[in-house]
């Protein structure tokens, strides 16, 4: 069923009583060409486009859970596109665009929202860098304005200019940055990928991987035996529990990075807005709570839930920004697993077991990736050739010493 | 998190800095043939492991002394703190 305001009209003179599920529940087959591990955003989105971009519609997505009960559920529904780097830029770039034109696209409200973001500068050095980190933005195709102090005032009175130890100097803006209704994403892409046949399996643990003489034939699961030509895991947050079932050990931690939530407030703030001195990031929900959250707490861990001396850190960060949000009243608080990479960038890549695909990595910049990552993904899948935008975020690039490090801290993923 | 130090007793987990696994003890030796391949996966692959692990915790607002701390990565209970010198010492290391 299209969905659309004429449709609106029909069901509410109707009595509401022609809605369909917005995707069937199949029984899992036998034999798929494509197997997904991992019913979350990045795993929807390579089935959608798949089925759409590729015309590969035999295709399963496995999840253990519910749909989209991992990250696409738990992150603070920032998109952006203001890296740097070459190898990642017009990758960011791409999901960007795909961010502008996804609700026509897959006809489903995500309620994108392009109120901008605003990453605040404290010092001459910090305005130079990003001055550059602009310019290679804008290289690439993405859009960047930088502002000095009184461009930032017109944006965001409140913020404190005049703190003694970082004053706000100005900042790096990009007017197309906003925010997302995360779990619209995973809901509209399951939508669009059932519409087209994928058949997704919820309550469908994956506990084995078939491969037999360097080659993966299908997946175990609690739910019987499925055969596939390839098995694509998109997992993150889990990949090194999935993939240790290949016996491959790889270049990922897993860490926790909390999330906050305020009670609903009056428009306060106008985007995403950054602490150019801290690490703390904040937004305004369209329900008015403010959404904010700052560095993860920087120990391996699998519990969806972090510790108090990280909540302090973020609380002081955002404090150091805006007084003002002293007054506001904590709602809820979370925890969401990251992958952490060695290098802060994550992978789209074959995997040396034949049939085997690997996406994850993701660190916790996984939301904003979505479009691009499942675009790329199911361009690796369908042509075995990496997608023009994905060709560096590669498995190998370690032993080749071609890392992607935004941050320039080296192998270490806590610091990322 | 209270981290137990073998020498301080009880102390927060924020005294303390993160690096790993503690298999990062091991640095591979420099002169073996396959010496590369070794470095690259000991600085670059982790188990990664869900549930209890061993792992490098140095105590930067403290008496800066490296320990290994055996942890829940499932569950944050730590069940186990060494110092790292006598971990090291116990694989036959000299320091």
């Amino acid at each position: 069923m299209r969905y659309s305001a004429l449709q609106i009209l029909k069901q509410g003179l109707t009595g509401n009583k022609g809605w369909t599920p917005a995707w069937r529940e199949p029984e899992p087959r036998t034999e798929y060409d494509i197997i997904i591990i991992g019913g979350g955003g990045h795993g929807l989105a390579t089935a959608y486009y798949l089925a759409k971009e590729h015309g590969i519609t035999n295709v399963a997505v496995l999840e253990k859970g519910w749909l989209g009960s991992g990250n696409i559920g738990r992150n603070t529904t920032i998109i952006r596109s203001n890296y740097m780097l070459p190898g990642n830029e017009p990758f960011y770039e791409l999901s960007m665009k795909l961010w502008e034109g996804l609700e026509q696209d897959f006809n489903y409200n995500a309620m994108i929202s392009q109120r901008g973001i605003l990453n605040l500068c404290h010092s001459d050095p910090q305005r130079d860098a990003y001055a550059r980190r602009g310019n290679a933005m804008l290289m690439a195709g993405a859009d960047a304005v930088l502002l000095d102090a009184d461009g930032v005032r017109k944006l965001c009175p409140d913020m404190d200019f005049d703190n003694a130890r970082f004053p706000i100097k100005g900042g790096l803006w990009q007017k197309r940055g906003g925010t997302v209704r995360h779990d619209a994403v995973a809901w509209g892409y399951a939508r669009g990928a059932d519409e087209r046949g994928v058949d997704i399996i919820q309550n469908c643990e994956v506990t084995g991987l078939q491969i037999n003489n360097g080659v993966c034939t299908g997946v175990d699961t609690t739910r019987g035996k499925i055969s596939a030509k390839k098995v694509a895991v998109c997992v993150a947050g889990s990949s090194s529990r999935v993939m240790s079932m290949a016996g491959m050990r790889l270049p990922i931690e897993s860490h926790v990075l909390q999330a906050f939530v305020s009670e609903g407030l009056k428009p306060t703030i106008p985007g995403v807005v950054t602490f150019g001195a801290g690490h703390f990031y904040i937004s305004q929900s369209d329900k008015g709570g403010l959404v904010f959250g700052g560095d993860i707490d920087g120990y391996n861990t699998y519990a969806q839930r972090g510790n108090l001396p990280t909540v302090e850190d973020v609380c002081e960060g955002g404090m150091a920004l805006m007084p003002n949000l002293g007054r506001a009243r904590l709602l809820r608080m979370w925890g969401g697993v990251m992958d952490m990479s060695m290098d802060g960038t994550p992978f789209i890549d074959k995997t040396d077991i034949s049939g085997l695909f690997f996406n994850g990595g993701w660190c916790y910049g996984g939301f904003k990736a979505t479009p691009a990552s499942g675009w790329c993904y199911a361009h690796l899948l369908a042509t075995d050739q990496p997608h023009e935008t994905a060709t560096q975020l590669r498995l190998d690039r370690f032993k080749r010493g071609r890392m992607i490090d935004e941050k320039g801290v080296g192998a270490q993923p806590n610091l990322h | 998190m209270i981290i137990h130090h073998p020498l301080l007793g009880p102390r927060d987990a924020a005294e303390f800095v993160y690096l790993g696994d503690a298999s990062l003890i091991n640095r591979p030796d420099a002169s073996a043939d396959d010496a590369a391949e070794q470095f690259y996966e000991y600085q670059y692959l982790r188990d990664n492991v869900a549930g209890e692990m061993r792992e490098l915790w140095y105590h930067e607002q403290g008496d800066r002394s490296w320990l290994v701390v055996t942890r829940n990565t499932l569950t944050h209970e730590i069940s186990k703190v060494e110092l790292a010198r006598d971990v090291a010492r116990a694989n036959g290391r000299d320091r």
